[in-house]
């Protein structure tokens, strides 16, 4: 599906009636945008599954981390690519910003409020129960 | 009177990247509109360095590229070790000292520590900050004292020893 977008872009400004007239440019900008958005969808599903397989609270922040610098502003990247030079571009540079700010002070508001309310952090070494033990 | 003209700057720029519409009554709109926060952030007396954080563009510039690039190495170490199949993580708990007093400082440091992905810092203290790590050779203390120093660059602010 991913391709087909990249060469309906690529072959859009194609002459009518003319040989086929390939638009390197919209092409090039077409598949940088598809690989920095795919790219920043496997971060936030690594984030994702993160957050499922890590043992306590803490260590699950650091997953959801992931998820929201890489993850999110790759997707944005990408989106920047492909709008261009616009106001667009502009609107989501500015929520890249927003994002870069907001997410660390979020994210620390609520690890202060599990340390607060006195929630104990698994410390050393963890590794995870062998699936083929008790099957627990 | 300099930190007025700097937040009447910054919301001009912000409300001509959001409105995006160049006709006349629009812009008289956002003049009389920034003219009304500046009046009211004066009136209550706000307009200082905390409010209009206006900091050397180019430092602060390196600074977070410099930051993008620690994020992107400490972002595959997380990753790998939350894919590889064993998941083995070590958590660990240190305490880092602050190497400034500046809050500006103080904020810049806490929050690149918790944007690094596997830092986060946990409790902010006068000279410390509890900081709660995924992997255990994530914590080195040079790693931090370096960060630190940066991130006072970067915001102007002068680091003193620890």
């Amino acid at each position: 599906m991913m391709m087909s977008l990249i060469l309906a872009a690529a072959v859009s400004s194609a002459d009518q009636g003319a040989s086929l007239n390939i638009d390197w440019l919209g092409l090039i900008r077409a598949s940088l945008s598809c690989a920095s958005i795919l790219t920043g969808i496997f971060f936030v599903m690594a984030g994702t599954l993160g957050v499922l397989r890590l043992p306590d609270f803490y260590t699950r922040l650091h997953a959801a981390g992931m998820t929201d610098t890489l993850g999110a502003e790759l997707v944005i990247l990408g989106l920047i690519i492909q709008s261009g030079f616009t106001q667009m571009s502009l609107k989501l540079l500015l929520v890249a910003f927003f994002l870069l700010l907001t997410s660390p002070t979020a994210t620390h508001a609520i690890a202060n409020a599990a340390y607060k309310a006195k929630l104990k952090p698994k410390l050393g070494k963890y590794t995870a129960p062998s699936i083929d033990g008790d099957g627990s | 009177m300099r930190y007025a003209l700097i937040l009447a700057i910054m919301m001009t720029v912000a409300w001509l990247t959001l409105s995006g519409y160049f006709i006349p009554l629009i812009l008289i709109f956002g003049a009389i509109s920034i003219a009304i926060v500046v009046w009211i952030c004066a009136r209550m007396g706000i307009l200082d360095v905390e409010t209009v954080p206006y900091m050397s563009l180019p430092k602060t510039l390196s600074y977070f590229i410099w930051l993008f690039a620690e994020i992107v190495k400490a972002n595959m170490q997380v990753i790998k070790a939350v894919l590889s199949p064993d998941l083995k993580v070590s958590p660990t708990m240190v305490k880092i000292p602050l190497n400034s007093d500046e809050d500006i400082a103080e904020t810049m440091f806490a929050n690149s520590i918790t944007l690094t992905p596997g830092t986060v810092s946990v409790d902010m203290q006068p000279d410390y900050i509890l900081v709660h790590a995924l992997l255990e050779e994530m914590s080195a203390p040079e790693d931090f004292k370096d960060m630190g120093e940066r991130s006072a660059w970067a915001v102007g602010v002068k680091a003193r020893e620890i």
